[in-house]
């Protein structure tokens, strides 16, 4: 896309341009940050100007009323477990759906890309019924399997794209060394698998992490909740308390951030390449 | 021979077993079970479902004019985002292929909203709507910040907008980009030699090849716009006088605020086929305009 243009005056405009549309786009953040650290009636009052001191106890009172470190680890744990189970669940299915296309396989691999097309809503209502019949409700466990069954479409639909590109030759080579079939996938196709699982982990994690609805309807007791459910809860009962909700929002938000800026080349690659096979 | 087969067998269950299992369990069995309570007046906690037959559809399609003003407000809010957030995205994504010297720096800043999700994003613009405008307002003196912003039902609708746009257009952005990175350079060069404008190669090079980028971002847009929930719950609620609902929270307080579940499901399968019949067109019409390389 770039052509050999040199650093000139008018591209120099353009980027000061975009410096200040990047600015403006950043404007939410500022608000949120600068008036998490005022006295209520100075959010009142001024909500655009700078702290007139730093209320540091807004913090304190939301990182004790939110629970915020269990509701951290809650959406740690299932995010990690999900996004670890999902990719290698669906890296073994699509590697034999890509390499072993029976009929029975064919329709298997179908029913997959075509469930990509229902939304979550239209599976809510009977899904609680299913789980509570599976006594899975109100369990992160529980939780954690819906991802697996929920998120399976669209992971095995990338991964599987990918297998189709792997040469045949060096899985041949490997039979011909003595390797067994579960060698073969474990030692020789999924080490290859490497860059789509990151793409795919990304994509899983972006969605999981962030979720609100499933955690909603599946976990109930408090000690379960994560982020999402928290911050929810939290504001149905601290509605328009602001020096509180908005440290909650800061706190909430913070891990998600920081993970993106550590990671954020992997990120914005992962789904660049995502998209092109989706 | 045998061996082979009761081999090849243990090697189907155990690498299509497991996905296989879950995707039943929880996408496939609740679908169809979705449909059989369609045509029942559920209402979640009795233990039997009485069949009331179709019901429940000819309730949405002749009576129910809450669902109809949702499926309203979804299908404008659609048309309206999926053009701002892809205009939005194809700019940036123009502007950011030029070699900038913070180019890395601003394609960070633009995606960021997105990491962060749709309900938390919800509740930072409640914030920004109700108190932070009014504030610039008042500096600035510019009526578009004094409007009541959450409070009125026009106003509202362009609430949600703004916060869409600003939540998924960097995500977008990075679609186009890649596309755009692999449009050849030799090909834009050979038409600048050949006289054409700038107009010219962003109509006749960088559009036509990067159409299956097009096709992908308003797939995304699309679906992401028709199943609008978190921001639409976290933002408005709905409200005011459930002018912003869209589909997927009508849905959602259909069963589990009123315990109607026989007719959230049945609401539910009609959206299903609403969001499957429209991306399917959807790609149909746009994978046409792609061209071959």
């Amino acid at each position: 896309m770039e052509t050999a243009k040199r650093y000139n005056g008018k591209i120099v405009l353009v980027e000061l341009l975009i410096i200040f549309g990047g600015l403006l786009f950043l404007v939410p953040f500022y608000f949120l940050l600068v008036n998490s650290l005022k006295s209520f009636g100075e959010i009142l009052t001024d909500a655009a100007g700078w702290p007139s001191a730093f209320q540091w106890e807004n913090y304190a009172g939301a990182w004790e009323k939110t629970s915020f470190p269990k509701a951290f680890g809650n959406s740690l744990l299932i995010t990690v477990l999900s996004n670890l189970l999902l990719v290698l669940m669906c890296a073994m299915a699509a590697y034999r759906m890509a390499r072993r296309p029976t009929w029975f396989n064919r329709i298997l691999y179908m029913a997959f890309v075509a469930a990509m097309l229902i939304p979550f809503q239209a599976i809510m209502i009977p899904l609680v019924k299913v789980t509570s019949v599976l006594g899975i409700m109100n369990s992160r466990t529980g939780l954690i399997l819906c991802y697996l069954g929920f998120g399976a479409p669209l992971t095995v639909f990338l991964l599987h794209g990918f297998v189709k590109s792997v040469p045949l030759d060096i899985e041949e080579a490997g039979r011909v060394d003595g390797c067994s079939p579960y060698g073969i996938f474990f030692r020789i196709v999924l080490p290859l698998m490497q860059p789509i699982a990151v793409t795919v982990v990304i994509l899983n994690t972006l969605w999981i992490w962030n979720d609100y609805l499933m955690p909603s309807l599946i976990l109930q007791k408090p000690e379960l909740f994560t982020i999402p459910i928290e911050t929810f809860a939290f504001f149905g009962q601290f509605t328009k308390q602001w020096d509180l909700a908005l440290p909650a929002l800061v706190l909430g938000i913070t891990p998600i951030v920081i993970f993106f800026l550590f990671m954020q080349r992997y990120i914005i690659d992962g789904i660049a390449q995502g998209s092109v096979k989706g | 021979m045998m061996r082979k087969k009761a081999s090849q067998l243990l090697q189907q269950i155990i690498f299509v077993g497991p996905s296989t299992v879950f995707f039943i369990l929880i996408v496939a069995a609740p679908f169809v079970l979705g449909l059989y309570y369609s045509l029942t007046s559920w209402n979640g906690i009795s233990r039997q479902a009485d069949l009331v037959g179709v019901s429940n559809y000819l309730h949405i399609f002749t009576r129910d004019l809450a669902f109809r003003n949702s499926f309203v407000f979804t299908a404008k809010f659609t048309l309206f985002s999926v053009l701002l957030t892809n205009v939005t995205a194809f700019i940036l994504a123009y502007l950011l292929t030029k070699p900038f010297r913070t180019r890395n720096v601003m394609r960070t800043v633009f995606f960021m909203p997105h990491v962060i999700g749709g309900l938390l994003l919800g509740f930072i613009w409640q914030f920004i709507f109700v108190r932070g405008f009014s504030s610039i307002g008042e500096w600035t003196g510019l009526s578009f910040f004094q409007l009541p912003w959450l409070g009125t039902e026009s106003t509202s609708f362009w609430a949600i907008i703004i916060v869409f746009v600003w939540q998924n257009a960097g995500y977008l952005m990075v679609i186009y980009i890649s596309a755009m990175n692999n449009v050849p350079k030799n090909l834009m060069e050979a038409a600048q030699v050949d006289g054409a404008g700038k107009r010219q190669v962003l109509g006749k090079i960088i559009v036509p090849l990067i159409m299956p980028a097009v096709t992908v971002c308003l797939f995304l847009a699309i679906s992401w716009s028709f199943k609008l929930f978190d921001l639409n719950l976290s933002l408005t609620k709905g409200g005011p006088f459930k002018s912003t609902e869209s589909v997927a929270l009508n849905i959602y307080n259909e069963a589990f605020n009123i315990s109607r579940f026989g007719m959230g499901s049945a609401k539910a399968i009609l959206f299903f086929l609403i969001v499957a019949v429209i991306s399917m067109l959807q790609v149909w019409a746009t994978k046409r305009k792609e061209v071959e390389m």
